[in-house]
């Protein structure tokens, strides 16, 4: 394999990574974030919880496997941008720890009291990552102010800017939507009916926030000038675009909430794809002057790494989707009163 | 004012330190589970399914701060030690990227089958899971112990672009080092899982509680826990004559040895002097042991601290004070362990025994921390021996960001550890269900 298409190809799964991790964890970081507005009494929160129940560890592991593919194939890039984003990435890993202890620990502990901590820690650590992801790729979108050695000349505030805050809302209501349309299709009675309603008015929030989020990437990022140069990338577009007509579709005629939930796993891989390819060829875009961005080219790990990875990842990564489509099988059940009796649930 | 340098190390202990509270527990009790289980679907009898259920509690518990706490760590060399990043990302990314997606995948997905799976999938296929669970868990320890190993002999490699990069991946997973690493690490973790039922089983005994589910659980861990508690020692020895060859310097650092000398003799007791180069206190001389026990030669030649330069001088007392303090508890286990599984009928009929593993519980968890902290402050001042110091390693960020990042560690994770113990202190205690509740959920659940 020729070094140009290593490279090409490496790109290519750092970007599918992520979206398949967005995509994963989206719906179980939305429906806890959802969780204080629709879900009303003890046993429905329970149901919110059991609905991630089995899968949420499984979907993390795809946020460790986009960094650890990081590290392995652009090694500079996992420095830089890991250092530069010191602050929000060490406030996005404490709000996982916090959530991933409020599921465990929630029905461990019996008193009322206790349970209340835990839904308000599981609600901070669901709506937090939702929204730090957001404000850190619309950033990586539009640059960081890095120097010719990588070091970072910013602060957190800067992070926060408009474009950040907007990729960090719309963030935040793709994975809610996502997150209701996961409940629609788990819970049953009362619960089911409030996340249908609120899939209903996410989805015009989100069709509004797509038009928005791109108007404000033609002002603040070079990236759609670079996608000009390969107007295939636009097909992303378009595919996401669909998908999220898909969603309107099999909400509204209600007869299949588990293809509405697809459209909207399509919806947001699409969507990354097309903003992560757009940016190619850079991985860190420097604010400061482009000669200082972070590329495929002048980040990348050795040939040989880059060979033996890709085999790793064509052999492993096929595997883990085969057994966790499979899990998702096993438990695609809704999620019944005697389930929340057994002693295993939450 | 403390440094960057300092503050991160620290920052990386407290959280490698806490991340390994909760592992050797879980790379040793999937394995004790997963007999159990096995057990239980060939005899079909229902107190192996309680007594795999209560053990299964007290192993999620712990499961659960092992995985939050490996994922703060898996960033942790991009936000704190950018430059080691950079300059070894090429074999060090390469190997953590493959744990990730060979072992922590096949982990998460299949624990969770064998949490919720009890009515959703055979017997057979739930007993497959926690084997697998087991297996996964003790290959991703393999990964990460062949990354670690290459820190401390780096092998595979050459100097290319102003970094290490890959040169033979045979070489890197051959690793030597590394493998003497992963065989008493692996098996001081399942020793560890062993002491773990055995203590708790020991205190139900003690109070009567449960007496035939408790006394199969000794019946599985005495001899298990006997086995590798000989298996650590000769692995440590193993891996002592490994640290002889591959790093001299921390081997004369753990023996607080300062003079190179032939057929070395060893002390029983010794004081370091590290001010002065020497030691303050030399007693009961054995000849020729330390040249035995690093190179199984008498007369071998064993290098002094002396012999290397001041600058890359390994602290010595802690080393040193570690060092001793692991081999004899090795010891005190093997003991132990021995007398648990000479008593295994009866262990209620011993109060003494039963107090002693009661209240040993911690013992091992220290010492595999001290064990860490051998090899980890013996390595220095490298972060990757002999190519790389830990000085010239860390990231471009400001000490304020990295002092605020420890503080937020040290409370959180102090927080986290208090309400982990207290609840497996508070299930432990609690006991497996008792067989007519069991049974009476089960109908509730409707067994499908
Ligand atoms: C229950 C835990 C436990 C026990 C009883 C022992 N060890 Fe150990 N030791 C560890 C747990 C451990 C460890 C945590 O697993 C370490 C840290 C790094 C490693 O490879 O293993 C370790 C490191 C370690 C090292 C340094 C390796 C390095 O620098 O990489 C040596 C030479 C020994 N051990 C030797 C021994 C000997 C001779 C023992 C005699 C009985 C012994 N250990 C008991
Ligand atoms: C500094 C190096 C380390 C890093 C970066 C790291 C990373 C991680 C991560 C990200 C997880 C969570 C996986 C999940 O979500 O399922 C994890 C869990 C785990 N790690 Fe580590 N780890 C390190 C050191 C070690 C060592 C030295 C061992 C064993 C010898 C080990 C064994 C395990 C095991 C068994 C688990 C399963 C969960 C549990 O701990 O109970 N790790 N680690
Ligand atoms: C899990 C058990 C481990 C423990 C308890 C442990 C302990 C420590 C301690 C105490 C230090 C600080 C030493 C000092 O600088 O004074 C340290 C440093 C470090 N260790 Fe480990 N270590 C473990 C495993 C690992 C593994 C598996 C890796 C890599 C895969 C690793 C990589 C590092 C790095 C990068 C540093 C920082 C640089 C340095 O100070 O050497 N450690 N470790």
């Amino acid at each position: 394999m020729s070094l140009e298409f290593l490279l090409g190809v490496w790109f290519f799964l750092w970007a599918l990574l992520w979206a398949v991790y967005f995509m994963l964890d989206g719906f179980d970081l939305g429906a806890a974030t959802l969780m204080p507005f629709i879900a009303k009494n003890d046993d429905e929160k329970r149901t919110v919880y059991n609905s991630s129940g089995p899968f949420w560890d499984g979907n993390e592991v795809w946020l460790i496997t986009a960094g650890g593919v990081t590290f392995a194939a652009f090694p500079l890039a996992y420095s830089v941008m890991f250092s530069a984003l010191y602050a929000p990435l060490l406030l996005l890993l404490f709000a996982l720890i916090f959530r991933a202890v409020a599921f465990e620990f929630r029905s461990k502990i019996d008193t009322p009291n206790w349970r209340k901590l835990c839904d308000i820690v599981l609600f901070l650590g669901s709506f937090v990552p939702a929204l730090l992801l957001g404000v850190a790729f619309a950033n990586l979108f539009m640059g960081i102010p890095i120097d010719a050695d990588g070091v970072y000349h910013g602060n957190l505030l800067m992070l926060l800017n408009p474009y950040g805050l907007a990729g960090g809302v719309f963030f935040v209501c793709i994975f809610c939507m996502h997150g209701a349309l996961w409940l629609r299709f788990k819970a049953e009675g009362e619960l089911a009916e409030r996340a249908r309603k609120a899939a209903h008015i996410l989805w015009y929030l989100v069709l509004s926030l797509v038009i928005a989020f791109l108007a404000l990437t033609a002002h603040y990022t070079f990236i759609l000038d670079n996608i000009s140069k390969s107007p295939f990338i636009y097909s992303f577009l378009v595919l996401a675009v669909l998908a999220l007509l898909g969603v309107r579709f099999f909400m509204v005629n209600g007869k299949s909430p588990v293809s509405a939930w697809c459209c909207s796993a399509l919806f947001i891989v699409a969507l990354t794809l097309f903003a992560v390819l757009g940016m190619f060829p850079n991985i860190i875009i420097s604010s400061l002057d482009p000669a200082y961005s972070i590329t495929v080219f002048n980040g990348a790990s050795s040939h040989l790494t880059l060979t033996i990875m890709f085999i790793v990842v064509l052999l492993g990564v096929p595997l883990v989707i085969c057994y966790q489509a499979w899990v998702y099988w096993v438990f695609s059940h809704k999620v019944t009163a005697k389930e929340l009796a057994s002693d295993h649930a939450y | 004012m403390m440094d960057v340098v300092l503050l991160s190390r620290l920052q990386f202990a407290v959280a490698v330190f806490f991340h390994f509270i909760f592992v050797p527990l879980t790379l040793g009790i999937t394995v004790l589970l997963a007999i159990m289980e096995t057990a239980y679907v060939k005899t079909g009898d229902e107190m192996y399914k309680r007594m795999v259920k209560f053990w299964g509690k007290l192993f999620i518990i712990n499961f659960v701060l092992g995985i939050v706490t490996g994922i703060t760590l898996e960033f942790q060399f991009g936000t704190n030690w950018s430059k080691y990043s950079t300059f070894v990302g090429d074999i060090f990314g390469s190997l953590l990227a493959i744990e990730a997606t060979v072992a922590f995948f096949l982990e998460s997905t299949f624990v969770a089958v064998w949490i919720f799976g009890w009515e959703k999938v055979s017997q057979k296929v739930h007993c497959a899971a926690i084997w697998l669970v087991a297996f996964a868990s003790n290959i991703s320890a393999l990964w990460i112990i062949l990354a670690n190993g290459f820190m401390h002999n780096p092998v595979g490699y050459v100097m290319r672009n102003g970094r290490a990069e890959l040169e033979d991946f045979g070489a890197v997973l051959s690793n030597p080092y590394a493998w003497g690493q992963y065989f008493h690490t692996i098996s001081s973790s399942w020793m560890l899982a062993g002491f773990f039922v055995l203590g708790i089983s020991a205190w139900h005994l003690l109070r009567k509680n449960e007496v035939d589910l408790f006394k199969a659980s000794v019946k599985f861990a005495a001899p298990f826990t006997l086995v590798l508690a000989l298996l650590v020692a000769l692995f440590g020895h193993h891996q002592g004559n490994n640290v002889a060859v591959y790093q001299p310097a921390k081997l004369a650092a753990m023996e607080s040895h300062w003079e190179t000398a032939t057929n070395a003799p060893m002390f029983a007791l010794v004081w370091p002097d590290e001010e002065n180069d020497k030691n303050a206190v030399e007693a009961i001389k054995i000849p020729g042991l330390l040249s035995f026990l690093a190179f199984n030669d008498f007369n071998a030649e064993v290098k002094g601290l002396n012999a290397f330069p001041e600058e890359d001088h390994p602290p010595v007392l802690a080393t040193f004070l570690s060092f001793r303090f692991m081999v004899a508890m090795g010891g005190l286990f093997i003991l132990l362990a021995f007398f648990a599984w000479k008593k295994r009928e009866d262990l209620a009929s011993n109060p003494l025994l039963c107090k002693a593993l009661m209240y040993g519980i911690p013992l091992p968890y220290i010492t595999i921390m001290a064990g860490w902290l051998i090899a980890e402050l013996g390595r220095q001042p490298w972060i990757v021996y002999g190519l790389m110091r830990t000085s010239d390693a860390v990231s471009p960020v400001p000490a304020s960001s990295v002092a605020i990042s420890l503080l937020s560690f040290i409370v959180v994770y102090t927080a986290l550890g208090i309400l982990d113990i207290y609840l497996l202190i508070k299930y432990a205690r609690k006991g497996p269900q008792p067989a007519d509740q069991a049974e009476i959920t089960e109908e509730s659940e409707g067994v499908a």
